[in-house]
Formats: structure tokens, sequence, C-alpha cells
């Protein structure tokens, strides 16, 4: 009986720790009218020329999907997802480089490179709009739930885990800057602390080493499955790929 | 390769303020900054963006290093006759990048 009630409990624990969905808001509802307008400028906002060198690599993919805008569209919007030629949970950007090394047999980008995150920025683009929809199966739901462990665990020399500030302290500051309900609704975005294009896991790093913990390595399942259980919070909100933040 | 972007409508009426939106990629290096290494590195900016409009000149502008890297330059002319608008961004290390748009005033 123990056994039975116990997960029950921390499910409603975690439930009760949530924003409502309904309260739910974009990193873009925290931005400044001037970044907001960044973002909003389709012709010559800064994450134009990493769209057209993704649309430039997205030639040799075109052998297989042909016009992006069609075949590309909604696609951003359901990773990370199981993937089972590789019997695991990739993201987007994994998911580009199985298609690399297994169907073009060509080398996968690095993690961060300027062509890894053009391509995804492409590809995310053809789903701007598209409501988020992580599909929730006996494959990712234990990696969800690992994700959403993850979110909740305090660890760093600070002790703070993500929901503290994001979960129970969106809205507030923490320096200058306006925390956010952590939604990646826009990634890879164009950070402008950055000056340049950046994907989640880098975002969730600078997060991590932020409260003083060390940074999962690129690629690594414990980022993934954050990616999971973030996109998951955030199922239902548009994709604003490639989006402007502070 | 020089790339830039240069955004406005097509057409417009006799005598309409248009607005010209134009970025070129360019890290526009200071020249005050040093590398991890501590060597001074060297000033890689652009200097002048000009903009013809049927040949003769509309819009200039000298650019200087506390310009941000991808340097977006939004200015406005009058429409006066269709033609083509000739862009010129031009720099440091012999940085030349252009681009040409055709304007139709109805």
């Amino acid at each position: 009986m123990r056994a039975l009630l116990l997960p029950l409990a921390i499910a409603a624990t975690s439930v009760a720790a949530d924003i409502p969905l309904d309260k739910r808001l974009s990193g873009y509802e925290f931005m400044s009218r001037e970044t907001r307008a960044l973002q909003d400028d389709e012709a010559t906002g800064p994450a134009v020329f990493a769209l057209l060198d993704g649309e430039a690599l997205w030639k040799p993919c075109a052998g297989c999907h042909g016009d992006a805008a069609s075949s590309m569209n909604g696609v951003a919007a359901r990773y990370p997802r199981f993937v089972v030629s590789k019997n695991a949970v990739l993201n987007l950007e994994q998911r580009i480089n199985a298609c690399r090394t297994d169907k073009l047999k060509a080398a996968a980008f690095a993690y961060e490179s300027k062509e890894l995150l053009a391509l995804t920025a492409y590809v995310g683009r053809q789903s701007r709009g598209v409501p988020i929809a992580i599909t929730l199966d006996e494959k990712t739901r234990p990696v969800l739930e690992q994700g959403r462990k993850l979110f909740f665990r305090r660890q760093g020399q600070l002790n703070l885990a993500c929901a503290q500030c994001h979960d129970e302290r969106w809205g507030k500051k923490l320096a200058g800057s306006t925390i956010p309900q952590a939604h990646p609704t826009g990634y890879p975005i164009y950070r402008l602390e950055w000056q340049g294009m950046g994907s989640l896991e880098r975002r969730l790093r600078n997060c991590l080493s932020g409260v003083r913990a060390e940074p999962y390595a690129y690629g690594s399942p414990e980022l993934v499955s954050l990616e999971l259980y973030l996109m998951w919070r955030a199922r239902g909100m548009p994709l604003e790929t490639p989006a402007v933040r502070p | 390769m020089a790339r830039v972007v240069v955004s406005m409508q097509p057409t417009a009426k006799r005598g309409d303020v248009i607005e010209i939106r134009t970025l070129a990629a360019h890290p526009m290096e200071t020249g005050f900054r040093h590398s991890q290494t501590g060597e001074l590195l060297p000033r890689d900016i652009i200097t002048r963006l000009t903009c013809t409009y049927n040949g003769v000149e509309v819009f200039r502008a000298d650019l200087a290093q506390a310009v941000a890297a991808n340097p977006l330059v939004i200015f406005t002319t009058v429409a006066t006759e269709s033609g083509t608008l000739e862009f010129r961004w031009t720099g440091d290390n012999d940085y030349i990048a252009t681009h040409t748009a055709q304007l139709t005033v109805v």
C-alpha cells in the first residue's frame, strides 16, 4: 500500500508547483519593446544571417526532404522525441546530425557550431507559430520524468533548483534581469548577451554555471531530458524560432 | 563572402517617404581589444555605407568603432522616380559589399 501511495504523493507535489497552463508566458512577454522589435523584424532581424546560412546548408537535405517549408513544417515543435533508428530520445540538433551521418554519410556538425545552429534555426523557422506538441509514450515518459527530477533538484554551490527561479519567482528580478518562466519556445535563439546564436543546451549550461554547478556536457542524457521536460512544460505554446532574447 | 540584406518596399507613390533597412554581416572588430594571448586584435570595421538612387547619392554614413557587429542602418528617402538603388559598404581590409534594389514609382 505504501509503495502505491508514494509515487502519487510525489506527482501531487510537483504538479502543485507547476505554473497553471493559462498563466504561462513566453520569454517574449518579458522583453523590452526594443528587443521585441528585433524579434519581430523578419527581414533584417539579427537571426537573419543564420537563416540564410541554414537555407544554403539545407541543399543536401532537400534530396530526401524536398522543400523545407512543407516537409519541415511542425517538425521542430515535436522535438525532443524518440527516434527509432537510434533507440533514444534525441533533440533536434542530434536528429539533424543523425540524418547527416546515417543518410548523407557526411560528418556531424559540432555542437554550437555555426553550421548546426544555422541548420537547426532554418528547420525550426518552418514551424514558427506551430504549437509545441511533445509525444508522451513509454519511450519518452521515463526521460521526461528524469528531466522533471532535474528541474526540481537543488544543485551547485548556490544550491538552487531550476524551479526555484522559474516556477516560484518568475517575473521578479535576478540582478537587473527579469526572471522568465523558462519556456523554450524559440530555440535556437539569437541572444544579445552572446552577440550570436545559441541552442537551448547552451542556455541550460549557462544557468548551471550560474548556480555554480558543473554543466552537463552537450548532448548528455541529462540535458536532453531537461529539454524534453521543458518543451513538454511549454506544450501548446507557439514556436517562435529563431527568437531574440536579451 | 560579404553578405548583406536590404529590405524596402518594391513600389511607392511619387513623393512618398520610403524606409530602407540595411543589414551587413560584419564582425566590426574595434581594434581596441586584445586576444586571449594578449595581442592587440587589429581594427576591422565597415567605414562607409552609401546609397545612390539612379546615380545620385541620397544617403551616406561613416561608421566607426562604436558600431555593433552586423550593423543595421535604417534610413529614408523620397520616392521621386522609378529606378535603381545601389548600396555599397566599404571598410578595412578591402571590404566591399554591394547590393542593388529596384523601386517602381507609380
